[in-house]
This record gives structure tokens, sequence and C-alpha cells, in this order.
């Protein structure tokens, strides 16, 4: 069945290997935080230990370790210890169920905001982080795409303005130009506020105060997001297209006489394909540059969840919102490259589909 | 040698190498004529510029000229010594797949591929955040470079499976040439300026990097950085104080090293791809 749809079976070859590679991810982001010997207990034991006596202390600690599937428990759940020292899981074990977590989605429970669920924590950040991130990530590309392929062909005034600035846009790291915009149009001109997702007045809900509010302080965070998006994406279509309107295929149609506009069509088709690619890139790219851009603006979203669970050594929230990141990412590069496969021709031949 | 000439010739080559030699001029030189002291207080907390202390103070009344003295070399440090290990890693692995295939060959595109994915940030978050006493400026740049590795890996991939079908590299084995040999002197020359691009970008981008994750509050604790001086202006509410000098001149410091570098590394690609030279 398989070889009579080449297309389902490009899409099923890269969805097991994306899977592999989510396999590995999940790997990575149980093993790297359990380096050290930091025990996430002993951290929240510190921080509520000091006004507990020993029983009920030794009681919540049992509590916690079983909470976290840190130690071995009994029949009636009851934490084992030998010389009153509770008996550690082995660290494969307590793998293997973190796996099976992942995959059901439980995240687990945060230290710094017990009992509160990871999975609770994450969703109260990740529209704001979404709402931030993919409008300005799709309306950047999309315009910057514009004004690299109107550089490229233009050239002249238009293209020397137009290159160093998007350079520089480009080259300035996120996290300035976050830092900029907040001295500049939230302090000092006091244009927009400075910092927070919406008016402190407010609790997030469908109203129109609440959403004039939200929409008020979404302007600063998304034109630093933006700027970059842009600056990135038009030096990066530019160099395809001039690139692309030097090959011998438009060489020979403009000899042919085809009109301009139907090869610039052709042109632009073909050095779009990478900058497809290129979407992905920047997906992944931004979440991280967003983070750091989310965190400056104190926005409410992903970046925020995760830098108060570095702060209070939050592994669970920590590991969660990586987790969930790297899923995303993973995800946009997997539906670019199906998008790939039915848009590029050449790859549509490799994968012996049809013509 | 033609080329390294032409590339001189270039105004964008020569603005970005101005850019860099001044940031390293700052780094290395500075302190013959200023007073380096990150340690002892000079001053109150955010005093503004003035003719003795030229950027003002930091939060802890520390003079801000040195701070970025000693923030630049730290960030130059780990830019160099990052830069170097992906740059390394990436051509070693990389050449090898390239000229080589083979099972090898596939088990390594199959991890480039795998850990190019996976956001290098995230990563870095990860392995930071466990290590809470260790983390020191040397060990905060071998995690960046062996994180970032994995583009400069694919990129000379590429390059080199394409030299590998040259006439010459046909000739040299046919002339029973040991692999070592025919890499060592008829592929690595080829590959040269490419991997000098690569390393300078593999730079910029751990400079960034070290400043990202020292942005979240994971830096280096044996240290000062460009990241950290930011890190703890924003913390100590330098921006909402107005205290523009506690962060300008550190992002600004970034941004040239970043740009220039940038901006070196596109001249040189316009110089040395000839599709690109027109």
């Amino acid at each position: 069945m398989l070889r009579r749809h080449p297309t389902l079976k490009h899409v099923l070859g890269r969805a097991g290997w994306y899977f592999i590679t989510f396999l590995v991810a999940v790997t990575i982001n149980f093993f790297l935080p359990r380096l050290g010997d930091a025990n996430p207990v002993d951290a929240i034991m510190a921080r509520a230990g000091g006004n507990l006596d020993a029983s009920s202390a030794r009681e919540k600690e049992d509590a916690y370790l079983r909470e976290f599937g840190l130690v071995e428990t009994d029949d009636q759940g009851k934490v084992i210890r030998e010389n009153g020292i509770p008996v550690k899981t082995p660290l494969v074990t307590q793998f293997v169920s973190y796996l099976g977590m992942s995959l059901t989605g439980d995240l687990g429970t945060s230290i710094l905001q017990y009992p509160k669920p990871v999975g609770e924590i994450i969703s109260n950040a990740l529209p704001w982080t979404l709402t931030l991130q993919l409008p300005t990530i799709v309306l950047g590309w999309l315009i910057g795409n514009l004004l690299g392929a109107l550089a490229a062909y233009k050239r002249g005034v238009f293209d020397r303005a137009l290159y160093p600035l998007a350079l520089l846009a480009s080259a300035i790291p996120a996290f300035c130009v976050g830092i900029l915009m907040v001295y500049v149009f939230g302090i000092k001109l006091e244009w927009f506020p400075a910092v927070g997702g919406y008016d402190p007045g407010q609790v997030p809900e469908v109203s129109w105060a609440f959403l004039s509010s939200a929409a008020y302080y979404y302007v600063l965070p998304f034109l630093s997001i933006f700027l970059i998006v842009v600056g990135g994406q038009a030096i990066g279509m530019r160099s395809m297209c001039i690139y692309e309107l030097g090959t011998d295929y438009i060489k020979y149609a403009k000899l042919l006489g085809i009109r301009e506009n139907k090869i610039l069509l052709y042109t632009f088709r073909n050095a779009m394909l990478p900058q497809l690619t290129g979407l992905a890139l920047a997906l992944g790219a931004m979440v991280g540059g967003a983070l750091i851009t989310e965190m400056i603006f104190s926005y409410p979203g992903l970046g925020m969840a995760i830098l108060t669970a570095i702060q209070g050594n939050d592994y669970p929230v920590i590991t969660g919102c990586t987790l969930l990141v790297t899923v995303t990412v993973l995800l946009a590069n997997f539906v670019v490259d199906i998008l790939v496969g039915l848009l590029d021709p050449r790859i549509r031949v490799a994968q012996g589909g049809s013509k | 040698m033609e080329l390294v000439k032409g590339l001189f010739k270039l105004p964008a080559f020569l603005i970005g190498l101005v850019l860099f030699v001044g940031t390293l001029l700052f780094a290395f030189v500075a302190p013959w004529f200023f007073t380096i002291d990150t340690v002892n207080r000079v001053g109150g907390a955010y005093m503004p510029p003035s003719g003795e202390h030229w950027l003002g103070t930091d939060h802890m009344g520390i003079d801000m000229v040195s701070m970025l003295v000693k923030g630049l070399r730290a960030s130059l440090y780990v830019g160099f010594l990052a830069g170097t290990v992906a740059t390394v890693v990436g051509t070693l692995i990389g050449v090898y797949g390239g000229y080589k295939g083979g099972l090898l060959d596939d088990i390594l595109t199959v991890a480039t591929n795998l850990f190019l994915v996976i956001p290098t940030l995230i990563v870095l978050i990860l392995l930071s955040s466990s290590m809470d006493e260790g983390r020191s400026l040397t060990l905060i740049s071998l995690i960046i470079g062996c994180t970032t590795w994995t583009w400069s890996a694919r990129a000379v991939r590429a390059q080199s499976s394409s030299l590998r079908a040259r006439d010459h590299v046909a000739l040299a084995r046919i002339n029973g040439f040991s692999t070592l040999e025919i890499v060592l002197l008829h592929i690595l020359p080829y590959l040269l300026s490419y991997i000098f691009m690569v390393f300078i970008l593999q730079t910029a981008t751990a400079i960034l990097s070290e400043a990202s994750i020292s942005m979240l509050g994971l830096g280096p604790y044996d240290s000062i950085s460009l990241g950290k001086i930011l890190n703890e202006a924003i913390r100590n509410e330098a921006l909402t104080g107005g205290a523009w000098w506690a962060f300008m001149p550190a992002m600004g410091l970034v941004t040239v090293i970043a740009f220039s570098l940038y901006v070196i590394n596109t001249a040189m690609e316009g110089v040395f791809n000839p599709r690109l030279r027109k």
C-alpha cells in the first residue's frame, strides 16, 4: 500500500524520525537536570522545614518523596527506609515512569507552587506565548520576505538603504531590542506600558476592557520580536533572489522574451522554498529568543514561567517548559518538512512520487 | 591572495573589521589608561557618568568602565573558546562524514540533524540549571561549544562531500594517497576560507548564547560578563530608574561584536562564494 502512496510513505517516515527525536529530547530533558546531585525535596524541605517539628517534617518529606517518585514505596504507599534513609528508586525506573508520564502529557508537580501541577502553570502561560509569537513570527516572515525580494529586484537606492538596516536588525540580539524598547518607548517617552501583559487592575477574561489593555501592552514586545524576524528574513530572501535572478533558466526566459512579471513569479517561487525552511528555523530560534524578550517585558508567558522556575530551582516546571518548547519546535519542523516535500518538485521526485 | 586583497577593498568588510578591532582595543588597551577595579566601591549606586567615572557606577557603586572591560574580556573568551570547540568538532565530523561516507557518516548525520532541531537554548538552560555551583566561565564556554557545533558540521559536510567528487581528489586517490593525506592536502585547503567563516559565525553565536543564558540568571559564578551586567542592571531596576549607563554600553558592546562579526562573514561570503559575486 505504501508503495502506491509515496506521499503517505514520506509523511510516515518523517513522523517516525521526529518521534525518535522526541524520545531523545525527553531523555535529555530527564537526565540533564539530574546530572547534579540537587534533590528537589531537599530544596522544598529547606524552605518549609524551619517551622516544623521532627515527626511532621518527616511526614511531609515522605509525601514529597512519594509525589516526585524518588523513592521506593511498599504496598500501603509508605516510604521504605533503611536506617532512617529513604531507599532511592533507581534512575532508570524513574526514567521509565517519566517517559510514560510525558507520553500521556502528565508533567508532574511544581515544587515552588506545590501542589500545583506543572500542566496548569503551563496552560496558564501558553496562550500568552502563542498570541505573542505566532502572529509576530508569521507576519514578520511575510513582510521580511517581501522586502528582501523587492530589494533584490530593485537594487539601487532601496537596496542600499534596506540592506544595512536589515543586517543590523538581524544582528542585534533579541534582548537588546527588548531592553531598548522598554527604555525608550516605555520609560522615557511613556508611549506604551513598559512591563507586564495587561493592566494590573484587570483580571484575564473576555471583556473589552481587558482585551484592549492586553492589546496596549502587546505593542512593545510585538515590535521587538517583529523587527528581528523581518531583518533576518529580508536578508535571506534578498540573497536567495539575487542568486535565482542570475541563474541560467532566468536568463533563458529573458531571452525568450517572457514578460517580466512572469519571470519574477518564477524567481520568487523558487526563492521562497528555502525561506519556508527558514520559517521553521525562525520558529525554533525565536522560541529561545522570545523567552528572553518575555522575561524583559515581564510578559506572563512561558519565558516568565521558566525564569521564575530557574530562580526557585523548580525543576519540574523547568523541564516541563523546556519539553513543551522542544515539542513545539519539533512540530513546526515536521510541518515544514511535509510542506516542502509537497511543494518542491525536486524533493517530490526524489521521493519517487508523482511528477 | 587576489581574493584576500579584494576583501580589503570592500567597505562592508572594513567597517566590520574596524568595529571588531575597536572592541578588542577596548578590552585590552583601555586598561592602560583606566584603572580597572571591579572589587571596590568608588561611589554611590547608579552614579551618572562624570569626568572621573566616564560611564558612572552600577547598583553596587562599582565603576562601570571597569565592569565593561572585564565583561567584554569574558565575552570574547567565551566566543573564542566556544567558537573554536564548535568549529573543530563540526569540521572533524563534517569532513569525515562528507569524505568517507558509510555507516559512521549515517549515524553522525542522524545525530547532527537530531540535535539541530532540539533548541540549543533549551539544552543550555537544562545543563546550566543542573550545575548550581560549578558554573565557571570555561565550563559555560565548553557547554556552548558542545551544543552549537551541529550546523557547522552540516555545512562543512555538504562542502566536503561536493569536493569529494572533484577530479583532483579522484586523481589523488588513484595515485595512492592515503585518506589522511587527501583530507589534509586536497580537501582542507579548499575548505579553509569556509571553515574560517564558520568560525566567525560560531564565535558570534557563542557570545550571544552566553549573554542569553546570563540574562536568564544562569551566568558564570566566577566572572563578570556582558550578559551578567545586563541581568544585574535589570534585576536592580536600572531600567525603571533611568540609569541608562548601567545597561546601554553593555548592550552596545554585545551588538557591536555580533554585528561586526556578521558583517565580516557576509563580506567574506560575497568574495569567496563566486555564485554571490556580482
